[in-house]
């Protein structure tokens, strides 16, 4: 291995510039003659418009436009739409509302824009905007999934009767019914999988121009993925045809999901760029995040799971509701279905697996991926399930794990997934050796003597990710292919530009990507440059989420460097006048098989450019090499993860105070990266399972619209974490990796629930366990004592 | 934020000009609730006068049994002061307490008595310990300074100078945080001085700070955590939001009691 190749942690090179300030990101660009954007927002639930009063404020100084829905409705683009077709179980396509940039006679959620205002600075826009005063006609909401489909439930689409998007299922019921008949016990739980509300440390932000001689957009955007939104914008939208809008998302504070959907706010940016012939500014509020940016989980289940006498799983059964809130945004109708169904039979041996989804509209800003997608709420589903069922069939929760773990690879379950690779029990050991599992019940005596319930939890996940492949995403409804493209540009000096369709916004790509190439080519790191986020530069891209850049988008740098290796062999041949066969690349040098003779790959690249020793008829001048690379099977990282808890029973307050993750990620690039990641998708997780509670009042106001009162994770809440790895390559790509961006946020939520129930004695908590809830618990466990 | 006029008050006595000749002046310290009000739009004076720029307000003295604090000392100055860390230590501790490391470097003694936020800390100590609140025009009992939410005895023109401390036997100072804000959700300060003992709660009234008078009276007799056992407070006046109901913090307010007195005990 060398110091700056696969497998070597090597520091960031991108953490300079932002640890200095000197990145640069969207709100840092400034164009000249730039206009500012600012947004009136509803501030109801559910209401009709019935007057918009813009006159005094469209006088104010520096307002060069007041743009209502009318106004956008005038301009005739298009709606904002949900790429991903789902259809119910009764065969009827999914009942997608339209979702106008700005609505003309209806607000359907607190926050939705509703007016735009254009000033010459961001606070003259600001100040007009407040002087604009709307008269709406409060209708009723409703913001409780479960409460969404009830008859008397207000109406929010008139294509969603009951405000139903879709009923649809997944699996065998006539097998699942079979299971549960003959089942010896029968695990049944209630669980909600909370709302979150993403909050990367970068806000959203627009800048959007037009070039009336070309008739050029360009639109710089906090994006994970500018192709994708150049496509959406171009072929749904119709703002501009693709050849005429360049999208570029530079660097990118964050994204966690919310930033790989096309929004109301930076279309209307383009289209007031054009309107107004303006360069137009938008930098999103921290306030207009909380109820602007797409949010996460917020599912109601019911599941059940049926054990034979010996303790194995005969078969699962889960209904859900799902909220995708007031709009469906641009991939939710694929998160709670083929994201998180399609992970339900988790690392076990699972014979019949049956699940139900009805996705509902509400008064709430809508929902979409959010830091693993699905496969955290299909995790918490059936890790919780686990846990509950070995302390009801008092059994080791471990050893029920153990018990059902799929052993054989390739393993086929019954909802759709192929697993391909894996050791389930390798990681369950090194998790439990790791966090001294068996001391446990020591700690917990020790702990009740300083008056603290402890708790232990664990969490064996699996999470599909390198999403995916194609031809199957294609069958299951998506719009889109998920495959990647990368071109590497050799320069005549040996220096390399790779450009990649991923898109780095905190992963470290430009780091982990030149260890590829670094790695393949033999060249210093510093020689590599990776070039992505401009849709002027990289010729397609599908973007990063799903823990795909490296499994996908690293296997098409590879793909593109195994072309370069080739064509730079055929170039060292007629340096060295040698056989392109005899040619031997290693460790940066050309050499042929049996001699001494070598050249180095800066050598090599000069002489593919300057080609003097090669005719044209013989080969092409030149070092350039571009791939797609489409996946052949998900990856599927899975590991085990143990969380210890301590609750102080005085005052609710639960800690957690030791976190173990053991993770099979496949092949690692960069460990500490990885590492890195773990830690964030695990506080993530922890945020969720304690901390993070998103509440909306009964009139759809949403409460906790601030810092005040959501509750984010911190540094301090954390013991040091415990992170280890195991390894089975992946088989489905060329470099053996699985992916570990989400991970942590998958596996925690359910071990930290598995730990404050194990402390509590009660499965009777939701998530999050806030000190209050906790007290709660406690307080009801104290009168029930008492009673008896 | 909206536009003001900014003034760099070069005294008392020109601070409080400053503040009379304006529409709707405030006088600003530390900036750390006035500034972020600004942001949200949420206060928006015509005039900030700067009272940072007025020599010697922020001085700490420790003389004849009592703590002078200037109005402008800066939490972080506060809880790293050898001198409140010797003859106050829970002072110093409760001022470590505060916000993070960018606000308690900022954020000063008179800023937050003056603002009488109903969850902060400083007017808790203020009460138990019965401090006097010197300002531009007179001195004001603790008790008499804090008058409600948001809301002190202070006149419109009227600038705290500084807090003067009688030092108790023990005292200490137990904080519950609101788990989002870090705001205290429950603050208990006790103090036992040689004739008195007073117990100041911060973060759970309705409106701001109040006294336990039944807890100063057991523990007027025996100054324990056990002297404590068995009572608990009404549930009325107390707050109730997403984070704690009112029975959770009359709960809370009894364990942070016995935890503080426990702790001044040592």
């Amino acid at each position: 291995m060398s110091a700056t190749g696969i497998g070597a942690s090597v520091r960031r090179k991108e953490d300079f510039r932002f640890v200095t300030g000197r990145g640069q990101y969207t709100a840092d660009i400034a164009r000249p003659g730039q206009a500012h954007l600012y947004f009136v927002r509803s501030t109801h639930a559910h209401a009709k418009i019935l007057r918009i009063h813009a006159g005094h404020a469209s006088r104010m100084p520096g307002v060069i436009a007041v743009l209502t829905g009318e106004d956008f409705a005038a301009g005739k683009l298009g709606s904002l739409v949900c790429g991903w077709l789902i259809h119910s179980k009764d065969g009827t396509p999914m009942k997608m509302a339209p979702h106008p940039a700005l609505p003309v006679d209806r607000v359907r959620h607190v926050g939705e824009p509703v007016v735009a205002v254009i000033a010459e600075r961001a606070d003259q826009a600001r100040d007009a905007a407040e002087a604009i005063s709307i008269d709406y006609e409060e209708l009723p909401s409703v913001v409780d999934p479960a409460k969404a489909q009830a008859p008397d439930a207000p109406q929010i689409h008139e294509v969603a009767p009951n405000n139903t998007i879709y009923q649809w299922q997944l699996g065998d019921p006539a097998a699942t019914e079979a299971a549960f008949a003959r089942a010896a016990s029968v695990t049944a739980i209630d669980l909600v999988n909370n709302r979150l509300i993403p909050n990367a440390m970068e806000t959203r932000a627009a800048v959007a121009e037009y070039e009336p001689g070309t008739e050029q957009f360009t639109l710089w955007n906090t994006s994970q993925n500018p192709h994708v939104a150049r496509l959406v914008l171009s072929a749904f939208v119709g703002i501009a045809p693709e050849h005429r809008l360049r999208v570029i998302a530079p660097d990118v504070g964050g994204g966690f999901g919310s930033k790989i959907f096309i929004y109301p706010e930076e279309l209307v940016a383009l289209w007031a760029a054009k309107t107004v012939r303006r360069p137009v500014k938008w930098t999103s509020e921290r306030s207009e995040a909380f109820v602007a940016d797409a949010h996460g989980r917020d599912h109601v289940t019911r599941a059940e799971l049926a054990f034979d006498a010996e303790g194995k799983i005969l078969g699962l059964k889960v209904k859900t509701i799902a909220n995708l809130g007031a709009f469906m945004s641009t991939f939710s109708s694929s998160v709670p279905t083929y994201l998180y169904a399609t992970l339900l039979s988790g690392q076990y041996d699972i014979p019949a697996i049956f699940c139900e989804v009805d996705a509902v509209y509400t008064n709430t800003v809508p929902v979409d991926a959010y830091r693993g997608a699905g496969r955290p709420e299909a995790t918490f589903v059936v890790e919780r399930l686990m846990e509950v069922s070995a302390r009801r069939l008092g059994v080791d929760p471990a050893e029920l794990r153990r018990k059902n773990f799929v052993k054989n690879f390739p393993h086929q379950t019954p909802v759709i997934m192929n697993y391909d690779a894996g050791d389930y029990a390798a990681s369950l050991d090194k998790a439990l050796a790791l966090a001294d599992y068996a001391g446990f019940p020591q700690r917990k005596r020790e702990a009740a003597g300083r008056g603290k319930l402890r708790g232990i939890g664990l969490s064996a996940y699996i999470e599909a990710c390198g999403i995916a492949p194609s031809q199957a995403v294609g069958s299951l409804g998506a719009g889109v292919g998920l495959w990647e493209s990368a071109e590497v540009r050799v320069n005549p000096t040996g220096t390399v530009e790779v450009l990649t369709g991923s898109h780095s916004h905190g992963q470290g790509h430009e780091t982990t990507f030149a260890q590829l190439v670094s790695h393949r080519l033999g060249i210093p790191i510093d020689n590599i440059a990776v070039v992505h986020g401009d849709t002027d530069k990289v010729q397609f891209g599908m973007g990063t989420y799903g823990s795909r850049s490296g499994a996908v988008g690293m296997s098409a740098i590879s793909k593109a460097l195994d072309k370069v290796e080739t064509k730079a062999k055929k170039v060292a041949a007629h340096l060295m006048e040698a056989s392109e066969a005899d040619i031997v690349f290693e460790d940066g040098k050309f050499t042929v098989a049996g001699t001494d003779k070598a050249v180095t790959f800066g050598e090599v690249a000069l002489n593919a450019y300057i080609a003097h020793k090669f005719s044209g008829a013989e080969l092409e001048p030149g070092l350039k090499e571009g791939a797609f690379y489409d996946p052949v099977n998900f990856t599927f990282p899975a590991g085990c993860h143990v969380c210890e808890v301590e609750i102080d029973p005085e005052t609710g307050r639960t800690d957690v105070v030791n976190f173990t993750a053991v993770d099979d990620f496949g092949n690692v690039i960069n460990p500490m990266i990885v590492e890195g990641q773990v830690h964030g998708g695990i506080v993530q997780g922890i945020g969720q399972a304690l901390m993070e509670a998103c509440v909306y009042d009964e009139s759809g106001q949403l409460v906790t619209g601030s810092y005040n009162d959501y509750r984010m994770p911190r540094a301090g809440d954390f013991p040091p974490l415990v992170v280890d790895t195991t390894v089975t390559p992946c088989p489905s790509n060329p470099l053996g990796i699985k992916g570990c961006g989400e991970a942590g946020a998958i596996a925690a939520p359910a071990a930290v629930m598995n730990a404050v129930t194990d402390a509590l004695g009660t499965e009777d908590i939701a998530m999050p366990a806030t000190p209050l809830a906790v007290w709660t618990v406690l307080q009801r466990q104290a009168h029930r004592e008492a009673a008896e | 934020m909206y536009d003001f006029t900014y003034h760099k008050a070069a005294s008392l006595d020109d601070a409080a000009k400053l503040l009379a000749s304006a529409v709707d002046a405030k006088p600003i310290a530390g900036g750390q609730s006035l500034l972020p009000m600004m942001k949200f739009r949420l206060a928006s004076p015509s005039d900030l006068v700067d009272l940072g720029t007025i020599a010697g307000l922020d001085r700490i003295e420790a003389e004849g049994g009592t703590l002078t604090l200037g109005a402008m000392c800066r939490h972080g100055a506060v809880c790293t002061s050898e001198v409140v860390q010797k003859t106050l230590p829970a002072l110093a501790h409760l001022a470590g307490l505060i916000g993070d490391p960018a606000v308690r470097h900022r954020g000063t003694l008179g800023g937050s008595l003056a603002n009488n936020d109903p969850t902060a800390d400083y007017p808790a100590a203020a009460v138990s310990l019965g401090a006097t609140i010197v300002t531009s025009k007179r001195e004001i009992a603790a008790e008499d300074f804090f008058t409600g939410l948001f809301e002190t005895a202070l006149e419109p023109d009227e600038i705290v100078v500084a807090a003067r401390f009688p030092v108790p036997e023990k005292a200490a100072y137990e904080k519950f945080r609101n788990p989002a804000s870090r705001y205290a959700m429950v603050g208990v300060f006790v103090a036992k001085f040689p004739d008195v003992v007073r117990v100041a709660v911060t973060g759970a009234g309705a409106s701001g700070v109040f006294r336990v008078p039944s807890f100063e009276e057991a523990l007027s007799k025996d100054f324990s955590a056990d002297a404590l056992k068995g009572l608990s407070i009404s549930t009325d006046g107390l707050a109730g939001d997403i984070h704690a109901s009112a029975e959770y913090r009359a709960h809370l307010v009894g364990v942070m009691a016995r935890r503080a007195v426990a702790a001044a005990n040592g």
